[in-house]
């Protein structure tokens, strides 16, 4: 599989505060990955070193197969922020915002054609917006907002798409239109998405692999399912929450105080890992 | 040459204000509503301040103080953004140094010209009323320029305007567009200089921007309705300050005010019937 995304090895420093450690990843054409960890854990520099935006202090990074700064047509990363930041009485409408994310890649001063119309009502449609075209975006929920950004990403059809925390605080039907849109831009156009998030409820059956970081450093790089057996180091907060749903990995794990003592479920892909000394032994509970 | 237009603008010198206002009226409103929707409304402000001391360099260098101003202003915003872009300093805190710098610099050379004189005066506070020809056609010519800069980059700058970040990363030239922006900005405020003054150059960059947000529900039409406030605001007060014997300058920012309070109450008592 063709890397569209490779970090190597990479350093990141905010004056003397390491924040980045001697992290590997990469993303394949075509391929859903997530990149969680606790707050602190690095998860967002290594978006911001990887989209060219802050250079690393040793490593390297490659976006389809060229470093971020020297990349020809750029519009084919496309980028959702975490939280976009909506200006106050900001009379721009859900359509402004969305056609902005096409000036690139057609030229900033070349009038829109036929085919970024047709971009534009793709990405409306993606994110179920076509009826709140010509509403302001300061009017629109905070879910709503945010599909509104994510069709901006999704409108000049970039091949790689990365999200920073981009469902947080949204509802479950924004939510669950989020997942489709994902997963079809995937699956059927071959993008390969970097989803950075907390939350990977909606998206946790669909995801190829899961980079999980701590303290700077990746800590798990696989399936998800991957999970099973092995022994992270990790404490139970690094985890995402979907880790804990009714039917991720970790489902039926319990037991507020112990390291995995007690972890039950019949049905879960860890069912009857138990005790301190099971694979996950060092996962710990909250208490 | 005096037009057949109606009173007030009977005579020549009010044709000459009207022609350079409505320039000016059209073209702060225009570049305002980048400003804004950047959070940079005070830069008209600190650049006015660095124009002052254009003003004052020109004349103590007996060269034309819009041209000289032209120059310290342009090469001054462009440093401005420079240092904002590569966060040297924050934005307000790069406006104020220039801000003081400016005005400082502007005293101290208007002193070395001989004194605050009537000429640095037509300057800081404007004098639509006594502008040549001349001084209305390089406004026009500023103003045409200015309209035809936005009207060729304004989808690049909406889209730096809305996210700086997401803009860079989709390969837009960010740096290019700010700076140029910035020098747009620079342009609007010294073709100003003589209707309003660098002193309240900045008043007509950013109310009626104001007015037109809580009156548009697009930025397209916030840009139209933003022109169209300015203008009228021109209008309406050169009329009320020929009528009522006021200064022209400050008369054109209290009618842009006035605007802006009435659409602020309206879009009030319109959110409150929403609620309702």
């Amino acid at each position: 599989m063709t890397d569209v995304l490779l970090v190597d090895d990479v350093a990141f420093a905010y004056g003397r505060h390491q924040v980045l450690d001697g992290v590997s990843m990469h993303v394949g054409q075509g391929e859903f990955v997530a990149l969680a960890g606790s707050n602190g854990s690095g998860k967002s520099t290594l978006v911001r070193v990887a989209l060219g935006l802050a250079p690393p202090a040793s490593g390297e990074v490659r976006v389809f197969g060229e470093p971020p700064a020297g990349l020809h047509d750029r519009w084919r990363v496309g980028y959702v922020p975490q939280r976009p930041v909506v200006v106050d009485q900001l009379p721009a409408t859900v359509e402004e915002l969305v056609a902005s994310g096409c000036v690139a890649r057609r030229g900033w001063r070349r009038r829109p054609r036929p085919e970024d119309r047709r971009r534009i009502e793709r990405a409306l449609a993606v994110v179920a917006l076509e009826e709140l075209r010509d509403t302001p975006i300061v009017e629109l929920s905070g879910g709503q907002q945010q599909r509104a950004f994510i069709a901006r990403a999704l409108a000049p059809e970039p091949q790689l798409l990365v999200l920073d925390e981009p469902i947080a605080g949204v509802d479950a039907e924004s939510q669950s239109r989020f997942r489709d849109a994902l997963v079809t831009r995937c699956r059927d156009d071959g993008v390969a998405v970097l989803l950075v998030s907390h939350e990977l409820g909606a998206v946790a059956d669909d995801l190829d692999r899961l980079v999980l970081l701590r303290g700077g450093s990746v800590v798990f790089d696989g399936p998800p399912a991957g999970l099973e057996g092995v022994s992270l180091g990790v404490h139970h907060h690094d985890l995402p929450m979907w880790l804990e749903g009714p039917s991720g990995p970790l489902s039926g794990v319990e037991g507020p105080s112990g390291p995995l003592s007690g972890v039950e479920g019949p049905s879960g892909p860890l069912s009857g890992v138990e005790g301190p000394s099971g694979p996950l032994s060092g996962v710990e509970g909250p208490g | 040459m005096t037009l057949p237009l109606p009173w007030p603008f009977d005579r020549e010198y009010m044709q000459l204000a009207l022609a350079s206002g409505v320039a000016v009226g059209a073209c702060a409103p225009l570049i305002g509503t980048f400003l804004v929707q950047k959070r940079l409304s005070l830069m008209g402000d600190g650049i006015g301040h660095m124009a002052f001391a254009g003003v004052a360099a020109g004349l103590l260098l007996s060269v034309s103080p819009l041209w000289a101003a032209l120059v310290v202003a342009v090469v001054g915003a462009m440093t401005i953004e420079w240092l904002r872009l590569r966060r040297r300093a924050s934005g307000d805190l790069a406006l104020a140094v220039f801000f003081y710098t400016g005005i400082a610099a502007g005293v101290v050379l208007t002193g070395l010209a001989g004194s605050l004189n009537s000429g640095v005066l037509t300057y800081l506070f404007g004098s639509v009323l006594t502008v040549s020809p001349s001084d209305t056609l390089t406004i026009c010519v500023l103003g045409v320029l200015i309209v035809a800069a936005v009207a060729v980059s304004w989808r690049g700058l909406f889209a730096v305007a809305m996210d700086e970040e997401a803009a860079r990363v989709a390969g837009l030239p960010v740096d290019a567009l700010s700076l140029g922006l910035a020098a747009l900005t620079a342009v609007t405020v010294v073709a100003a200089m003589r209707v309003v003054g660098v002193l309240l150059v900045a008043a007509l960059m950013v109310l009626p921007v104001g007015s037109a947000q809580r009156l548009a529900r697009s930025f397209g039409a916030t840009l139209r309705w933003a022109v169209g406030i300015g203008t009228g605001s021109v209008v309406v007060g050169l009329t009320v300050a020929r009528a009522a014997s006021l200064a022209p300058g400050g008369t054109i920012v209290l009618v842009a005010a006035a605007a802006f309070t009435v659409t602020a109450i309206a879009d009030l008592g319109r959110r409150r019937t929403r609620v309702a």
